[in-house]
């Protein structure tokens, strides 16, 4: 299955610039549509070659981690994702560890006791936070907390990564994970919420609660585990999401990671840089969601057993 | 102690089924001025919203501009109430389409099963995990030049594998109960069934999945807006607005601020709406 459907990506990354009207050499070269770089281009793609042989002769380099070099930046594709990718990992695990830690202790108050005043105030958040797009987040943010507040919405030259210096990094992707983590804590709190709700009605609940078992170890020990399979299948889900997201607000604060890429290579018309992240991104947020469904087999083996 | 509390949780189980309430009609007033807004903007008493007023450049609301203007001297409120044009037009385009294409062939492979439901279904799952949004970008990227129904066209093809399988699902739930066995055998025809049976039935869980699927695009259209893959400006839509305002927050708040709140305005009354009927008519959220 997951062969089957990366194979299939692959199929559609190619066979994108032959979907659109008009000459594909035209369409890769872009500005850079000159004599050389279109006998370059012809001798390394194949392309008056048959469509299939051009496949293979892309498909091989492409495996090698070979993505072609931009007829625009003339940089190595990989090299460029190379640089950037990071910075989205980084900001997507930051904005998960925050959703998480907020969304389960929040769902478990509200499940306690649903319809009480604390769980509808917090339905009442969780349903308008929903209604917000990220990208309205991050510019009220800029607008009201950002601007006053002086907190550094870097530009890309003044990005410093991890490895190079940790505080001034983390200080600069905090406005842009707190903003994915925002919209995915809505998310996660609504299904755990209803999940741990219709759980906590099981009568094996009924029946740990008269042995007098506590209140917060029902929640941890008992209800948490079978109410959590539907929580890491919408977190599995919601990466496609979170990364898109990540990527307009990365560029509304000149991040340097794919998405900031992505954007710039639109605006070039550089055909091959978004070709590679295309694919880069379609396989990660594949490969994340497989990874999900294993987690969730550990987490309820019945799954698998079906 | 215990035991009284697990009496009392078993007891004030809130009832599902509630009234709609007044804040949901609220809401149907604010879509339905929306669209009407929309619909009659070019006869409504609304300034142009590409005429450029040099002696007005980001005033702030007055009485004249109500919104105030941009950096361009344009009228905000204007924008505003055209803008909503592209929101609307482009999320009941492609949900015609995703609709139009996903639901007859969810029912059908749902009441007929076998081979014809399994391929489809596998064909569709391969589509389901193949990042939605990743594709949009990558095809409007280099579809060019880029038109509201070529945006229509691609959001709503990928929203198919959606719809297939939020239709099939409701379907399977309905499609061996006693009723259409019922009229089966009086020799109702498959049309039949699937028309004055089936639907009806599975309406309500279509409903609340159009209504979010309405509320995604548009703000998909927000999105595509900051990658500058929206209508082409200086045409307005709420995504381009907010978009143009970056370069400006400092000097002119408003022209993000306006179109922020007409938006995410526009998505909770759709949300809520949708969480109302969802309520009314007892379909559960994890089934969407």
């Amino acid at each position: 299955m997951l062969v089957g459907i990366v194979f299939i990506i692959s199929v559609g990354a190619f066979y994108l610039i032959h979907l659109l009207p008009g000459d594909p050499a035209a369409v890769i070269l872009g500005t850079g549509d000159t004599p050389e770089n279109r006998a370059r281009l012809f001798k390394e793609l194949g392309l008056n070659k048959p469509i299939l042989e051009q496949y293979f002769v892309w498909i091989k380099n492409v495996l090698r981690g070979n993505l072609g070099t931009s007829f625009i930046s003339q940089t190595s594709v990989w090299s460029t994702i190379k640089a950037a990718l990071p910075i989205d990992v980084e900001i997507i695990v930051l904005s998960q560890i925050l959703a998480f830690a907020v969304a389960i202790p929040t769902a478990m108050i509200s499940a306690r006791k649903p319809d009480g005043p604390l769980d509808r105030l917090l339905g009442a958040t969780s349903f308008t936070l929903l209604s917000i797009p990220s990208f309205v987040i991050i510019v009220l943010l800029v607008l009201f907390i950002a601007i006053k507040l002086g907190v550094p919405h870097t530009g890309v030259s003044s990005y410093v990564s991890l490895g190079q210096d940790w505080v001034v990094n983390l200080e600069s992707l905090a406005l842009p994970s707190f903003t994915l983590a925002l919209g995915s804590f809505v998310v996660y709190y609504r299904v755990l919420r209803s999940d741990l709700i219709a759980t906590l009605q099981e009568e094996y609940i009924t029946m740990a609660r008269s042995k007098g078992i506590s209140q917060r170890r029902i929640m941890w020990r008992h209800a948490f585990r079978p109410s959590s399979v539907a929580l890491l299948g919408t977190a599995g889900v919601n990466i496609g999401g979170l990364l898109a997201g990540g990527f307009i607000v990365q560029y509304l604060l000149s991040i340097p990671g794919l998405g900031y890429t992505l954007i710039q290579s639109i605006g070039l018309s550089d055909y091959l840089v978004v070709q590679g992240i295309v694919l880069v991104v379609s396989v990660g947020v594949i490969l994340i969601n497989f990874a999900f469904d294993l987690i969730i087999n550990i987490v309820d083996p019945r799954i698998s057993r079906e | 102690m215990y035991v009284a509390e697990v009496v009392e949780e078993h007891h004030d189980r809130p009832e599902r089924k509630r009234r709609l309430g007044i804040l949901f009609w609220i809401c149907v007033g604010w879509i339905g001025l929306n669209i009407i807004g929309a619909i009659f903007a070019n006869v409504l008493p609304l300034e142009n919203p590409l005429f450029q007023n040099y002696t007005a450049v980001n005033a702030g609301p007055s009485l004249h501009h109500l919104f105030g203007t941009d950096d361009l001297g344009r009228d905000i409120f204007a924008r505003i109430v055209y803008g909503s044009r592209v929101s609307i037009e482009v999320s009941l385009g492609a949900m015609l389409i995703g609709f139009g294409l996903g639901a007859p062939l969810g029912m059908l492979a749902a009441y007929r099963r076998g081979k014809f439901d399994s391929i489809l279904t596998a064909v569709m799952y391969v589509f389901l995990a193949f990042p939605a949004i990743i594709a949009t970008i990558a095809v409007l990227s280099f579809w060019t030049p880029r038109s509201l129904l070529k945006i229509i066209i691609v959001v709503g093809i990928a929203s198919v594998p959606l719809v297939y399988r939020v239709i099939r699902s409701a379907t399977m739930n309905f499609a061996s109960r006693d009723f259409v066995i019922a009229a089966k055998v009086q020799g109702a025809t498959d049309r039949r069934i699937l028309v004055k049976e089936l639907l009806p039935n599975i309406a309500p869980v279509g409903v609340s999945f159009l209504l979010i699927g309405i509320a995604t695009v548009v703000t998909l259209e927000g999105a595509l807006a900051f990658l500058g893959l929206s209508v082409n400006p200086p045409t307005p839509s709420w995504g381009n607005m907010i978009n143009e305002s970056l370069s400006i927050l400092q000097v002119n708040p408003w022209l993000a601020i306006f179109p922020s709140l007409a938006m995410c305005l526009f998505l909770l009354s759709l949300n809520f709406i949708g969480d109302r009927l969802r309520a009314h008519f007892e379909v559960s959220e994890a089934k969407l």
